[in-house]
């Protein structure tokens, strides 16, 4: 379980971090905290792996990112761990899962994201992937988005306790997703 | 974005550390005054450059469960299957693809268990079949997009 003490400061940096020469001090002042104890709790959490990663959050459009490929593929069972490691260690790849397959419908298992700025950069990287990677013996199949319809951190309450904030309403902690 | 500010989002994708003076210690890595670093941000955020600026949680170790799933939306019901699956709040993303499989939505609950209860509701609201896809092994997440 985590604690309390835990549980309000994970509220308090969810909607982001004050932008002030001393950011724990401030969320320290609004918990009744001092700095000092912020910055040893959110370090904890972070070691601890509650807080997964720590920094800028893109909006990939924005930065010029308009291909955003999900590549999948079907390999074998027992080579996927394998292929999945080399191709986590490809520059353009940035995400990389193993996933069930669905049938006749789906018979893909390894997921990766490839984002770039248009999708002939796209298609290119992922050949010379597979070339590369020695993949072209498996079934593949590469879907770019076409619509964007809905993209936000997933929002999620803590159950218990919670402190309700000025607004009212209670703080939702995000999640980093990894499926754009 | 000039040359300053897409050193800033690419050295800030990398993480935050946390230290008494942390915009500081990132000013001094970049060979900036901490003022411009602090002015640049408000202004990528308020600009919408960026989304925001703290901390991502890792959703299993919260106690919830994230999953990948996808719809066959016939054509002449897109929109309006967008639209329901849109209003459920557990979907955190969703996209429409060039595939059978058309709609690709991300599912984020609180618990593990509320997943296939989710799904039922999203079957029922919308008379068609969710293809559930939950992670089996993650290889890699290090999705950082040089500015």
């Amino acid at each position: 379980m985590i604690e309390t003490t835990d549980q309000h400061l994970i509220n308090a940096v969810q909607a982001g971090l004050p932008i002030a020469a001393r950011p724990y001090a401030v969320i320290g002042e609004r918990l009744g905290l001092t700095e000092q104890e912020v910055i040893e709790r959110l370090a904890r959490l972070r070691a601890q792996g509650l807080i997964k990663r720590w920094g800028v959050v893109v909006k990939h459009r924005q930065l010029g990112y308009r291909a955003n490929a999900m590549i999948v593929m079907d390999v074998p069972d027992e080579r996927v761990s394998d292929v999945g490691a080399l191709l986590s260690q490809q520059a353009c790849v940035n995400l990389c899962y193993q996933r069930p397959r669905q049938g006749e419908v789906w018979p893909y298992n390894l997921y990766c994201m490839i984002h770039g700025k248009s999708r002939e950069v796209v298609l290119e990287q992922w050949a010379e992937l597979r070339h590369g990677c020695a993949l072209t013996g498996y079934a593949y199949e590469v879907l770019f988005s076409r619509r964007c319809f809905k993209q936000r951190g997933a929002l999620y309450s803590l159950r218990g306790a919670l402190p309700v904030q000025p607004g009212g309403g209670q703080g939702q902690p995000t999640f980093e997703i990894h499926s754009s | 974005m000039d040359p300053s500010d897409k050193a800033i989002v690419n050295r800030l994708q990398q993480g935050f550390p946390i230290c008494d003076s942390p915009f500081r210690y990132v000013a001094e890595e970049l060979g900036i005054a901490e003022s411009e670093l602090l002015a640049r941000l408000q202004t990528m955020l308020a600009e919408g450059v960026l989304s925001r600026f703290g901390p991502m949680y890792h959703a299993e170790q919260m106690g919830g469960a994230l999953t990948l799933a996808a719809l066959k939306v016939p054509d002449d019901r897109f929109d309006e299957v967008a639209e329901i699956v849109n209003a459920f709040p557990e979907v955190a993303h969703n996209y429409a693809r060039n595939h059978v499989l058309n709609m690709w939505f991300v599912l984020a609950t609180e618990k593990p268990e509320q997943v296939s209860a989710v799904i039922g509701r999203i079957e029922d609201a919308t008379g068609l079949a969710v293809y559930n896809m939950p992670k089996i092994s993650e290889y890699y997440v290090g999705l950082q997009l040089e500015a």
